[in-house]
């Protein structure tokens, strides 16, 4: 279980969980998940056509993803946000459409980008993937503490001279860049589970918000390593085990919450 | 700086000179003129849609005005003024946002920072002891987004405070609040002006609550303003004039009440809640 092949997906999964945790937890913070769905959906497209053309999959993803973080942007700040961020995603799925019509040759490769290869990541993918983590984690622990003022009160932070919509689009670029490193591990309709299972669960167990960004992390990597055990040993896929061990956190810190709260009553009762 | 003392407490912390706003030909600001003078508390009186909240985001620099302009301290504002807090009416945030009130108070520190925080001890002494003015130590462990209107106001304001600025700036933060909050909040921005010498310039539509504590009014209908002590704004002559039409100003039991002559266009008048027996 922790040799050959199994080596780059324990490594590979690590680093996506670390980066999924700390940018999913802005994601939920900031009511952002159908962007963090609408992105990696539609930058398939990009590497479906990248593919067509015969370059890496890799550069099709980053410059769609990076399209539709700043399209999304820009459209979202004239009109309404979900309307400019649905738009964005059915363009790029009518551009997914067209490219993959062209040609049959890489269905099985069209799989991989929706529901992830993690079994399958080769050595020498790791490291610009780990290059593009380090942008990640940098990003959100440098603008932590703007997003999270524009995030909990936009007008104070633009009395402040503060830049809600600058910031806004920093943070759907860092997005981007994270959806660019993860699709092809993890799949993108996976990095969407992870994205949001670990840190609204996160939310449950602490007020703190740095804590609460820590233990995101810590949940979506004990979501990825026990889904690769899982699977491994059970021959099921590992995506099955993500969303669904994703979603039983987020029951758990539900439960938890109750319980807790159950608890201090009971306590202050006394 | 060594800037004298009867120097710097001649020099008004806001001015606002000629100010005009107009969205697609309709005037929402016409040539209103007043100033704020350090450790005064202002009241911005007017019924909903006069042009307050408009007055408000062109003193912040949210908003160009087609005329005159806006001095902070002396000199014209620029974007980023520390030197203004904001307190919005409300937050708006779901009860499991894992944000603490304390945490919002420390970001008025350092939220234009970047890196992860850490804060010093003298920091977080601040933050206590800011937290203590406000009245905030009880809940400032509870989440922001499970608080009352009233605690939020608080909060908010301690948010603004922490940075010490010079003028703080409240939008309508009374309204949506029941009476003992009211009075509450009213009390402590009160103490707030004695104790630090911080400028308020509150937005209401009602100035009853406000009467005790204000030292001057600014009074806003139909886009223009009449400014000066409550003696000489809120009389029946400068109001009559204000209002086009003529409008009487009754003093009952320490509390005032703006009528119009039957028959006159009321809808521009404050409201008065003077009128329930309370």
């Amino acid at each position: 279980m922790f040799s050959g092949f199994m080596v780059n997906a324990w490594e590979i999964s690590t680093i996506v969980a670390i980066v999924a945790g700390m940018v999913g937890f802005f994601v939920v913070l900031r009511g952002s998940a159908f962007p963090a769905h609408a992105i990696p959906n539609g930058a398939f497209a990009g590497a479906a056509g990248a593919s067509l053309v015969g370059i890496d999959p890799l550069v099709g993803l980053g410059v769609f993803s990076l399209l539709a973080a700043l399209g999304i942007s820009s459209l979202g700040r004239r009109g309404r946000p979900d309307v400019a961020t649905a738009l964005a995603l059915v363009m790029m799925l009518a551009l997914g459409a067209a490219f993959l019509s062209q040609t049959r040759e890489f269905e099985p490769q069209v799989l991989g980008l929706l529901f992830g290869d993690l079994f399958g990541v080769e050595t020498r993918k790791i490291l610009p993937i780990a290059l593009l983590a380090v942008v990640c984690v940098l990003a959100v622990a440098t603008l932590f503490r703007p997003l999270l003022l524009t995030s909990l009160v936009p007008e104070v932070a633009m009395a402040r001279g503060m830049r809600p919509h600058l910031i806004d689009t920093a943070f759907l670029v860092v997005l981007a860049c994270a959806t660019t490193m993860t699709v092809p591990v993890v799949g993108a309709l996976l990095i969407f589970a992870l994205m949001i299972g670990p840190p609204a669960a996160a939310r449950c167990f602490t007020s703190r918000p740095g804590v609460a960004l820590g233990a995101s992390v810590v949940l979506a990597l004990l979501a990825v390593w026990s889904s690769i055990a899982c699977a491994y040993l059970s021959n099921w896929p590992v995506g099955f085990f993500v969303g669904t061990f994703c979603a039983g956190l987020y029951a758990i810190g539900r439960i938890y919450e109750v319980l807790a709260a159950a608890m201090s009553r009971r306590l202050a009762l006394r | 700086m060594s800037v004298p003392e009867v120097v710097r407490e001649a020099r008004a912390v806001l001015e606002v000179d000629d100010v005009s706003v107009s969205f697609s030909g309709r005037t929402i600001l016409d040539h209103v003129s007043f100033e704020v003078r350090p450790g005064e508390f202002t009241g911005l009186i007017g019924s909903n849609g006069v042009g307050k909240t408009t007055l408000l985001r062109v003193i912040l620099g949210l908003q160009k005005s087609s005329t005159g302009a806006v001095r902070i301290l002396g000199a014209p504002r620029s974007r980023s003024s520390r030197s203004i807090g904001y307190v919005p009416q409300k937050v708006l945030l779901d009860p499991d946002v894992p944000v603490r009130a304390r945490d919002l108070v420390a970001l008025g520190l350092d939220a234009h920072r970047i890196g992860l925080p850490r804060r010093s001890a003298a920091q977080r002494e601040l933050v206590e002891r800011t937290l203590d003015e406000v009245d905030a130590t009880s809940f400032a462990d509870a989440r922001v987004g499970s608080l009352s209107g009233g605690e939020q106001q608080r909060v908010l304001i301690a948010h603004a405070l922490i940075s010490r600025p010079q003028l703080l700036l409240l939008d309508e933060p009374l309204a949506n609040l029941d009476p003992k909050s009211v009075q509450e909040i009213v009390a402590l921005l009160h103490r707030v002006v004695i104790d630090h010498g911080v400028a308020v310039l509150l937005s209401a539509h009602e100035m009853n609550s406000l009467l005790p504590v204000m030292d001057r009014v600014v009074y806003v209908t139909g886009g223009r303003a009449a400014s000066g002590t409550t003696d000489e704004v809120i009389r029946s002559d400068v109001l009559s004039a204000l209002y086009g039409h003529h409008v009487d100003v009754l003093q009952l039991h320490g509390r005032v009440l703006v009528v119009a002559e039957p028959g006159a266009a009321t809808d521009d008048l404050p409201a008065h809640p003077t009128l329930q027996l309370d």
